[in-house]
């Protein structure tokens, strides 16, 4: 294939190719930031939180007219969620995985070292913490019953008898991986504090991308604790395969049969607390889906509209063309190198914009650089797109007759 | 001739409908995106308190020492105070008005004990709020400044819970039962909405506003915990007095200081008060505050998420393509005219009458453009609000504002792109194209 010709003959429509350029290389910028945005996100929801979700179900309690007894109506409560029907275990505990609130805390491995050596997120549970949340111990023990004790409202500072952390938070403390049996320090309570168990996983509540918690996400510590509060504590259900909304049902109903004089907030398995928390993550895959879908629609469009203007406009000199002994697949591919070229200068552009606004996003967000690849991916898409674009176009101009040369005007 | 003009541009857009059809497209699906994206960042940068904005501060100090700070904080201040502070700062009186505030639990009991109880945001404020942030009333007034020394049980209802309540009657003097304790009711709010609610960004700023309000003294006497973010350093002591002689920040604080004076006087006042502190041997660093109007604070506080401005970003080079696009296929469509336009020339019709005729043609198709953008943002804000929380997309809706903008910026934005097209018609050389006939 000659380029001479081409170029010499995209010299006298140059805006219109240099339109074309332009609109590739910002549909290229977009597309791929917009993929790898698509990716991340789609991973960061996926993350799994270490319980088994789709059997665990939270109940939001709320005691009403500040009851003195609750340690006894807790126990009372959680007695009665275990010998429910289709029930596994059950626990109590100031938050849960995905529900976007929690208390966060210092860890250190000496008393009074000015700066914690990792940030955890606490979750209270007794004994049936492991059980009820579905969690996998790996190393070391579970509570004993006789280290499990109340804590009156979060203003309650006694330390706990033992705690139980996540392999990342373990690893973090103590890298040489042998927690079991060391002791932390935290940062307001006073005392040591040892560590008897290992569960492999466990989230931290939050997961807004970037947001708090990002930075510790797989940092968790269970405290042998019954958290007594006149803040709402959460029931952790744990119910049998396939049993979580009937097992919602029959909590509830029982939980009020005990005592009227509390509130249920809501009920929800973690399922559904996975697709509340990651909504927004969600609603933006989609969303920018939706826009790269219709970006790379209009761009086709455009190609599509601006080339059968230039077909229109060489009907004549295609005609001559065609008398003069070339064949339909040498006006086909007159038209397809035409738009190669042009993408290819697009795709060029498009590289150098796509990564020049990955560095602002990178920039305002605490976001990854982004991967080459998807820069080349990008460019082949827009590329493949011009190709196909310019297809109808190209065969219409393959089907002007030789004779249209012949023809007066 | 204006009229004239128009009609040959209508004319001439049916003449190629798929092309016209095509530009109409591309430029209502930019705008669509465009103002999509716009009027979300407008409902959620908006000024929530615009009469007022410049006079109400959060005051910020350093009770925690410059080395104590997490990562968050590089400015070593935090957004909240403690107790101590609060207790001061209500007790000097330095501003107009002030108010220390938080966001508490509490269960409602219903009149009908068949009921079950349901749970309630509860504001405990003074009583300075209610003029600090023009808070509309329907009935009654605020409690009174007695009532906050007494910790009187009062309280306020919000216009949506004394609808819930007493089906939207005048209910001042009725009480009513929170966590078993009854309450009189000293006023109902009017309509009142606040987006975002800057004076507690800590739960849902773009949520639910408070429905109850009663005095902060009140309160903190009930040990009624607090709802949002509480954050502590350095040794806390046991039980609710622990908390309160803490200097674990859980409380927000606002000031209403109408001038410039008032406000240069306030941080004289906030450092005076930092230095007393050093020298009374709590704080073993040198003053450091801060005091932040409403604007000032919603900017520190990144309240707009980065999602909406990288959404915007993405939606202008969107409608950059999409005029670009529309441009290209005028250019063709104008050019694809061009011994029509010659022959006009060559009959008598100046450059400047191509040039308006072409001008008006891509107006034309602006406004349509900008008419299908307007009925695709609609759909977009629609299809935003179901995809996304409120924290993302507020309760943007368009306004006339909105849609003055749109058709103005699709009208303006497609006559720019054709304003090359139009250019190159306006030049089209009579005696070229009467030749080529």
């Amino acid at each position: 294939m000659e380029f001479r010709p081409i170029i010499s003959a995209m010299r006298r429509n140059k805006v219109g190719a240099i339109l074309i350029a332009v609109q590739m290389a910002i549909t290229l910028a977009i597309l791929c930031n917009a993929l790898f945005l698509i990716e991340q996100r789609v991973a960061w929801s996926q993350r799994p939180t270490g319980t088994d979700e789709a059997n665990v179900v939270v109940i939001e309690n709320q005691w009403v007219g500040n009851p003195p007894d609750l340690g006894a109506r807790m126990q009372g409560d959680l007695a009665a969620l275990r010998s429910l029907p289709g029930v596994q275990d059950a626990t109590s505990s100031n938050t849960y995985p995905l529900s976007g609130g929690g208390s966060t805390t210092g860890l250190s491995l000496q008393p009074d070292q000015k700066n914690a050596t990792a940030l955890g997120s606490i979750y209270f549970g007794d004994e049936h913490a492991i059980g009820a949340f579905g969690l996998k111990l790996i190393a070391g023990r579970n509570f004993n019953s006789d280290e499990v004790v109340d804590k009156v409202g979060y203003t309650d500072l006694k330390p706990p008898a033992a705690i139980i952390v996540t392999r990342a938070l373990a690893e973090k403390l103590f890298p040489n991986g042998n927690a079991v049996g060391q002791s932390i320090y935290e940062e307001s309570l006073k005392g040591q504090i040892p560590i008897v168990g290992v569960v492999d996983r466990m989230q931290v509540p939050w997961v807004g991308a970037g947001g708090w918690g990002s930075k510790f996400a797989e940092s968790s510590l269970i405290v042998p604790f019954h958290f007594l509060s006149s803040y709402p504590t959460y029931y952790i259900v744990h119910s049998q395969p396939g049993q979580a909304a009937t097992v919602m049902q029959a909590a509830q109903k029982k939980l009020f049969d005990i005592s009227r004089a509390r509130v249920i907030e809501k009920a929800l398995t973690l399922t559904t607390a996975r697709t509340e928390a990651y909504k927004d993550d969600k609603g933006l895959v989609v969303i920018l889906a939706v826009v790269c879908a219709s970006l790379l629609a209009v761009t086709s469009f455009g190609i599509v509209g601006l080339t059968s203007y230039w077909v229109a406009q060489r009907r004549r000199q295609i005609g001559i063309r065609r008398a003069l002994g070339a064949t339909r697949n040498a006006i086909i591919q007159y038209f397809q190198t035409e738009n190669l070229l042009i993408a290819g200068a697009g795709a060029l552009i498009g590289i150098a914009l796509a990564l020049s606004l990955n560095i602002w996003m990178v920039n305002i967000f605490a976001m990854q650089r982004l991967n080459t690849v998807y820069a080349l991916i990008g460019a082949i898409v827009v590329l493949v797109l011009g190709q196909a674009a310019v297809l109808w176009p190209a065969l219409r101009a393959a089907s002007i007759p030789p004779a249209l040369a012949t023809r007066a005007a | 001739m204006f009229r004239y003009y128009v009609t040959l541009g209508l004319r001439s857009l049916r003449r190629n409908v798929i092309l016209t059809a095509l530009m109409i497209a591309a430029i209502g699906v930019g705008i669509g995106a465009c103002m999509t994206a716009l009027t979300v960042f407008r409902a959620m940068s908006g000024d929530p308190i615009p009469q007022k904005s410049g006079q109400l501060y959060v005051p910020q100090i350093d009770n925690w020492g410059p080395d104590n700070h997490s990562a968050g904080a590089p400015d070593h201040l935090e957004n909240q105070l403690s107790y101590i502070e609060v207790q001061a700062f209500m007790k000097a009186h330095a501003a107009k008005r002030q108010t220390g505030m938080y966001a508490t639990l509490q269960s409602l009991w219903p009149a009908d004990p068949n009921q079950k109880p349901t749970k309630v945001f509860v504001r405990a404020a003074y009583t300075d709020f209610f003029p600090m942030f023009d808070v509309p009333f329907k009935y009654g007034r605020a409690w009174s400044a007695s009532d906050d020394e007494n910790r009187a049980p009062v309280v306020v209802l919000s216009r949506e819970m004394n609808d819930k309540l007493f089906g939207g009657a005048n209910s001042v003097g009725k009480t009513i039962r929170l966590d078993n304790e009854p309450y009189t009711i000293s006023g109902v709010l009017d309509e009142w909405k606040l987006l975002p609610r800057f004076y507690d960004l800590n739960i849902r700023p773009f949520g639910d506003a408070d429905t109850i309000f009663m005095p902060f003294t009140r309160a903190i006497e009930k040990q009624m915990g607090n709802v949002g973010s509480t954050q502590c350093n350095g040794d806390v002591g046991p039980g609710w007095e622990g908390r309160l002689r803490s200097d674990c920040i859980w409380l927000q604080f606002w000031v209403e200081l109408p001038t410039e004076a008032d406000a240069q006087a306030y941080r004289a006042f906030l450092n005076n008060y930092a230095a007393e502190q050093q020298k009374l041997g709590r704080f073993h660093w040198a003053p450091h505050t801060q005091l932040r109007n409403v604007k000032e604070w919603l900017k520190y506080r990144h309240i707009v998420p980065s999602e909406v401005r990288i959404l915007i970003l993405v939606s202008f080079g969107f409608l950059l393509v999409c005029l670009m696009n529309a441009m290209g296929l005028m250019l063709a469509k104008i050019m694809g005219r061009a011994s029509d336009i010659g022959v006009r020339r060559a009959l008598g019709a100046s450059r400047r009458a191509i040039f308006s005729q072409c001008l008006i043609e891509t107006g034309v198709v602006g406004l349509a453009g900008g008419i299908l953008g307007l009925a695709l943002t609609a759909a977009g804000l629609l299809a935003a609000r179901s995809l996304l929380t409120k924290e993302f997309v507020a309760l943007a809706h368009l306004d006339m504002t909105d849609t003055a903008l749109a058709v103005l910026l699709a009208v303006g934005a497609t006559v720019l792109a054709g304003l090359y097209p139009t250019w190159r018609a306006a030049h089209v050389q009579p005696a070229w194209q009467l030749k080529a006939q």
